[in-house]
């Protein structure tokens, strides 16, 4: 018997932590990034009350630099991007006609090195000292001088759950080359697929010098070495450096799988195929070189002289080129297309105009004289939060409500998707229009209090209504989550008449995927089968048993183990060193886990197509 | 099915027979790639903090070439010895692969001893991880190669042992192959190390 006819017997606890089934593996990505979500929301609230009236004392000093820092870390490292990689995970192995990842195993343990690293950042609150010195950790702001323990975890839980977000970025590549069906050739993969594919490259190359980052300020602060300490010939340039290099492609790998999320939306609800589908690829490709190439535009005003200012200047604007490129292509797919205003479809339309603002004044702090005036003040937060928000969060909720059906077999429901976007979306412009005049007007970035009479008072207060419009416009998706699993619309296959091969499958997803591989005829594979009068897709192999891997403990044992040795090394330092050797425990643990897994032969199962048959009620399969 | 009794027959490269050794292959050269961004990071920093011996010896004074000369040799022969294990192993000829492995075993660790010693001279010399920012970068930089190379000793060991009584699988010779690999870059990387700190170090 296999062990399929167990798997409905296993309690559901012990079932999402050993489980390497990528659907699982996303909808536990997907649970911990609202989550996550709504801890930095509830932190910007903070920050915004605090800044709502002048000299307002509700969170200063210290305390509103944790708060601070907290929010714009947890939002980039951890919403942002378990989000889009729960999305991914999700998604890419239907798209492309695969039965799985690449590498199951590593999949689960990338979900729970980002879970472990993110809960050891948060154990700092609990601990007296939470990050403080910002999301970008400068130094010397970040050195042991200036700062309580809260960097370590910051440093180290960054470090765990970069490493998940590495050997997710290997995994989804080496799924995208390496298993796609019969027929799916690159050129006929849905954009989200490509999107994910140069994502991950960027990943590739953007996490390692984050990684070394991250490794010299836990040396530093926690083993006693110099790099950026001036008094022992360190340089606090590096640590810059080092930071954008990941930081500025970081931006990208975050927004491009936002732009291929649109590229399947906007289609779908506008029944057209993608306009311009070689170019999308093609600037998406260029899009992801320069942004490489870019990353000294922050550095603009540490003094690296005219000439690297310049480079870096022209580096910069030019990626307004491909860019403009997909929003042109967007537009013209909309055109003359038969458009129904969907939640999705309007977060993909929202996105439009949002998006391009934020690249404007991307642009504008591109040239370097104007960058001298712009840095550090509310102009840059507007800007980026154009981009961040109105790229990523607007792609992240298209996605959800997109895919939500396919996740979860249940629809979401529209009237509360729609109240849920225009409150966002007019709370979110409310927030941050305002900002760009409030940084002109000279109100500086990362600041906690402002005078009376200075000219913030208004600008800050409608920011602050701004920020808890979008709160309720989040409180309306929350309820919407509730009310679908309560008693929302049974989905079906395929509810959006979509075009790709993830609406031929049931919803949810059995855990096999494809019965059997289908066969690929071209782009869009799905709607050529409907346009030829096909209900689904042809298949690519006979029936047979299908091959799934086994699931297991060890991943959410190694990375608990690493969890283990952050805080034995912090701890050693805040309360007492012989924690030193926790410290080496939590290693022996993941060391001796990794082991394990090399020494335990691990051929995964089969599950036997009569069983197979059977469940899916034989009729369809002749 | 794979079967561990099967090994008479193997094809030309059992290592990517299979999907599983296909995907481990591709996985492992983009893993790869990362560890070289991981790299290329620690050199350039190591670059930008190399005259910064705050009064402590300088590498000039420090380094000793023909201990590290020595060191070259014998993980450059390594490297070559993992080529001989891998080749038997396409010839499905166990046992000489395993003789390779071992040899692999032995310089490496060699060489680890050396590295020790090495340090242990420098301390000496009060040129320590804590005595300026040379000291952070050069044993940081050092020493991230010298742990691959212990990992790699680690990892090799374990795969002989767990595989000793059973011969060439297409389950294993993945596994033996993605080591080898992780080997030749570390060897790989020493070039560069020797080139960029201890060469241009001499110099100056
Ligand atoms: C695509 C998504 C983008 C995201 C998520 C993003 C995000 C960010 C973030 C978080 C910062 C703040 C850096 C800090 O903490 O100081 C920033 C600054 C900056 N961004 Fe973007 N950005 C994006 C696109 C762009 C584009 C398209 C351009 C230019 C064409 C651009 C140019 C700049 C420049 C020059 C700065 C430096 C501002 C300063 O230091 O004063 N960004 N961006
Ligand atoms: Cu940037």
């Amino acid at each position: 018997m296999s062990q399929m006819a167990h798997a409905g017997k296993k309690p559901l606890l012990w079932d999402y932590l050993t489980t390497v089934d990528h659907k699982k593996i996303a909808i536990l990505y997907l649970w911990s990034g609202l989550f996550f979500f709504v801890l930095g929301g509830i932190e910007a609230l903070l920050i915004r009350i605090q800044l709502m009236f002048p000299g307002n004392t509700f969170l200063v000093g210290k305390t509103y630099n944790e708060i601070m820092t907290l929010h714009g870390t947890t939002m980039i490292f951890f919403v942002a991007m378990p989000l889009v990689f729960g999305l991914m995970n999700a998604v890419i192995p239907l798209q492309i006609g695969a039965r799985d990842v690449a590498f199951p195993f590593l999949n689960a343990l990338g979900f729970w090195l980002f879970f472990f690293g993110a809960t050891l950042t948060y154990v700092s609150l609990f601990t007296g000292s939470a990050p403080e010195s910002g999301w970008t950790g400068y130094f010397p702001l970040s050195d042991n001088n200036y700062t309580g323990h809260g960097l370590s975890y910051y440093a180290i839980g960054l470090q765990i759950s970069g490493a998940g977000t590495l050997i997710g970025g290997i995994n989804f590549l080496a799924t995208i080359l390496n298993m796609r069906a019969p027929g799916m050739t690159l050129m006929r993969m849905p954009m989200f697929a490509w999107t994910t594919l140069v994502s991950s490259t960027l990943i590739l190359f953007a996490f390692p010098p984050l990684t070394v980052g991250l490794f010299l300020m836990i040396f530093d602060r926690l083993f006693g070495s110099h790099f950026f300490d001036p008094a022992f010939g360190g340089n606090v340039v590096i640590w810059e450096h080092l930071f954008w290099v990941f930081g500025h492609p970081e931006v990208y790998l975050l927004v491009l799988p936002a732009f291929g999320i649109f590229s399947e939306v906007i289609p779908t609800f506008s029944k057209k195929r993608l306009f311009g589908y070689h170019s999308m690829v093609f600037a998406t490709m260029l899009i992801a070189f320069l942004g490489f190439m870019v990353w000294v535009h922050h550095m603009f005003t540490v003094g690296l002289g005219p000439v690297a200012n310049a480079i870096f200047a022209i580096a910069t604007t030019t990626i307004a080129v491909p860019t403009g490129i997909k929003i042109f292509n967007w537009l013209a797919t909309m055109w003359g297309g038969k458009i129904r205003f969907t939640s999705a479809n309007l977060f993909a339309l929202g996105f439009i105009p949002t998006f391009v603002m934020g690249g404007v004044t991307g642009v504008m702090l591109a040239l370097p004289p104007a960058d001298l005036q712009f840095h550090d003040s509310y102009f840059v937060v507007a800007h980026f939060h154009y981009v961040l928000v109105g790229g990523v969060v607007f792609g992240i909720f298209a996605g959800l409500y997109y895919w939500w059906p396919k996740i979860f077999g249940r629809l979401l429901n529209e009237t509360l998707g729609k109240l849920h976007f225009w409150f966002f979306l007019i709370g979110f412009h409310l927030t941050f229009l305002i900002q760009h005049y409030l940084g002109l007007w000279g109100m500086q970035r990362r600041i906690y209090t402002y005078l009376p009479g200075q000219g913030f008072e208004l600008g800050n207060l409608i920011s602050t209504i701004g920020a808890f419009l979008m709160a309720i416009g989040v409180l309306f998706f929350v309820a919407n989550i509730a009310v679908t699993f309560r008693k929302g619309a049974v989905a079906g296959n395929d509810p959006w008449d979509g075009r790709t091969l993830e609406w031929t499958l049931p919803s949810p997803v059995p855990e096999y995927n494809f019965l059997r591989l289908p066969l690929v005829r071209g782009l869009d594979a799905f709607w050529i089968e409907k346009q030829a009068g096909n209900k689904e897709m042809l298949p690519a192999e006979p029936l047979g048993d299908i091959h799934m891997p086994n699931a297991s403990f060890l991943p959410f044992l190694m990375s608990l183990g690493l969890f283990i040795a952050g805080l034995g090394f912090i701890f050693k330092d805040q309360y007492n060193p012989a924690f030193l050797y926790v410290g080496i425990g939590g290693l022996a643990i993941t060391l001796l886990t990794m082991f394990l897994r090399s020494v335990i032969d691990d051929h995964g199962h089969h599950i036997h197509h009569e069983e197979v048959e059977s469940m899916e009620g034989g009729a369809s399969l002749s | 099915m794979m079967n561990e009794a099967k090994t008479v027959s193997l094809p030309a490269h059992p290592e990517r027979a299979t999907m599983e050794g296909k995907n481990k292959f591709l996985g492992f050269w983009l893993y790869l790639a990362a560890e070289s961004v991981l790299f290329a990071s620690l050199f350039a920093t190591y670059l930008a903090l190399r005259h910064s011996t705050m009064g402590g010896p300088t590498g000039k004074e420090l380094f000793q070439l023909p201990t590290v000369f020595l060191a070259t040799v014998l993980l450059l022969t390594s490297s070559m010895t993992s080529v001989m294990a891998i080749l038997s192993m396409r010839e499905n000829k166990a046992s000489r692969m395993k003789a390779w492995f071992i040899v692999t075993l032995l310089l490496g660790a060699a060489f680890l001893g050396l590295e020790i010693y090495e340090f242990t001279e420098y301390v000496k010399e009060k040129h320590t991880f804590t005595s300026s920012a040379f000291g952070s970068a050069f044993y940081t930089l050092v020493g991230f190669h010298g742990s691959h190379v212990l990992f790699g000793l680690l990892w090799i060991s374990t795969l002989l042992i767990r595989n000793w009584n059973r011969g060439i699988t297409l389950y294993n010779a993945p596994k033996y192959y993605l080591a080898s690999l992780y080997w030749h870059f570390v060897d790989l990387v020493w070039v560069f190390i020797f080139t960029v700190v201890y060469l241009m170090g001499k110099v100056g």
